[in-house]
């Protein structure tokens, strides 16, 4: 049985490591906050970029544009580019572990040929860093600081890799943020650009732009922008999608801990009652003997 | 059809929104010129150099700075996608001049890999966004 003071100072560990859980949650819940507001921030622009592009696209011949070019099927294979966007820390549920789980599926998958990943945040890049496989860019601790820029650092990489025929394609995992209680993780291709949504609508209203400097020229500074949005959008939903997981294990850590304070402390109290009748046992059984 | 009296403003980075508003007229930037926009102009789109940008509202002017980016304009709304746009009051003068004095030192003393067009980027910014930011306090 284990003593008294054995037991308070479980109780006092467990009620330290829920303080640290508490505070946990409450800057998961704030940062949170901060995610949301910033994916909203960037609505605007990403939905803006669209419908210009869109409308660029019915007057430009598309298909010769070297970020929208499918590779033909009798062309050598050349390896994808694995963006994997993980978080820079731990504690999250099983966040990270569902991203790692599902890039390993996808290198499975493409079987034959190899695959180079390019890692973002350091959980990705620690699992993956350390296993021989062929990285092309990494980057780590941006997570806390989170800016345009670092999507259009990713973006280079990754354009420079495709014009540069290094690669015949590169997808994109990352957890989408779908509420506080659910991520989902996803898995999208950058480029080649699939497809870029016709205009339903205004196709006649953009009819009549006046273009300076011409489409063609707008259209190519366009498309890689395109292509930074779309790395800064996945880079957003990650970082949102972290803080829910991480407010949600840190929520059910709490309340572990509320519970094994209690078990504790009822069983606590019987080991002192059962002491405390083994000592008047004793006493009582002493003075008979007298 | 009626010319309309206002333009809508709309200043857009990847951020968040930075302007939006009832102006009267616009000046912008664009990177075979700067041109200004008045209500009614014919529909237009146009990329963006690093430059300064105003718009008039009565007799209120307002600056801003911007970089990289384009514009849409239509007849009754102007909208500018840009990676950058700081308002004359928004700008850290004091960056802006250390970020333009390393700049000019590095085109000053050219070394072999260095990155020509990047300073050269960054002396323009800095140089803007010190045009822009002695507009307010002029006024002011």
């Amino acid at each position: 049985m284990p003593s008294l003071l054995d037991l308070r100072r479980r109780i006092r560990a467990v009620k330290s490591t829920q303080q640290i859980t508490k505070a946990m949650k409450a800057v998961a819940a704030s940062r949170l906050r901060k995610a949301q507001d910033q994916i909203l921030g960037a609505r605007p622009f990403a939905n803006q970029m669209q419908r210009v592009l869109s409308g660029l696209a019915s007057h430009v011949d598309t298909s010769s544009h070297p970020l929208l070019r499918e590779q033909t099927a009798d062309a050598p294979k050349r390896p994808t580019l694995l963006v994997v966007v993980t978080a820079d820390k731990g504690l999250c549920g099983s966040f990270n572990t569902n991203i790692i789980k599902q890039a390993g599926e996808v290198i499975t998958e493409s079987g034959g040929h190899d695959v180079s990943l390019g890692l973002v945040g350091r959980k990705g890049r620690d699992f993956f860093g350390k296993r021989g496989f062929d990285v092309r860019f990494e980057l780590v601790n941006i997570f806390n600081q989170l800016k345009y820029s670092h999507a259009q650092a990713i973006a280079r990489a990754a354009i420079e890799a495709f014009t540069g025929s290094e690669v015949d394609s590169v997808q994109l995992v990352y957890n989408e943020f779908k509420s506080v209680l659910q991520q989902r993780v996803v898995v999208d291709q950058v480029l080649p650009i699939a497809r870029l949504d016709t205009p339903s609508v205004d196709v006649e209203l953009s009819a009549d732009y006046l273009y300076e400097p011409d489409p063609a020229v707008i259209f190519d500074t366009l498309i890689p922008r395109h292509v930074e949005i779309q790395f800064y959008h996945a880079l957003l939903e990650s970082a949102a999608a972290e803080h829910a997981a991480r407010l949600m294990s840190m929520d059910s850590a709490t309340r572990n801990a509320t519970e094994m304070i209690e078990d504790l402390t009822l069983y606590m109290n019987k080991v002192r009652q059962a002491t405390i009748t083994r000592e008047i046992i004793e006493v009582v059984s002493g003075a008979g003997t007298l | 059809m009626p010319l309309p009296d206002h333009l809508t403003l709309e200043i857009v980075t990847p951020a968040s929104s930075v302007v939006s508003e009832q102006v009267d007229e616009v000046q912008i930037p664009g990177a075979e010129g700067s041109f200004g926009v008045l209500p009614g102009h014919t529909p237009l789109l146009a990329t963006l150099q690093v430059g300064e940008l105003w718009y008039r509202k009565g007799q209120d002017t307002s600056y801003a700075a911007v970089s990289f980016g384009f514009a849409e304009v239509l007849p009754d709304r102007v909208t500018i996608l840009v990676q950058i746009a700081e308002a004359a009051d928004q700008i850290d003068v004091t960056r802006a001049q250390t970020a333009g004095k390393r700049a000019k030192d590095r085109l000053a003393r050219p070394t072999q890999d260095m990155d020509v067009e990047r300073a050269r980027l960054a002396m323009l910014k800095s140089v803007v966004r010190l045009r822009v930011a002695s507009r307010t306090r002029t006024r002011g």
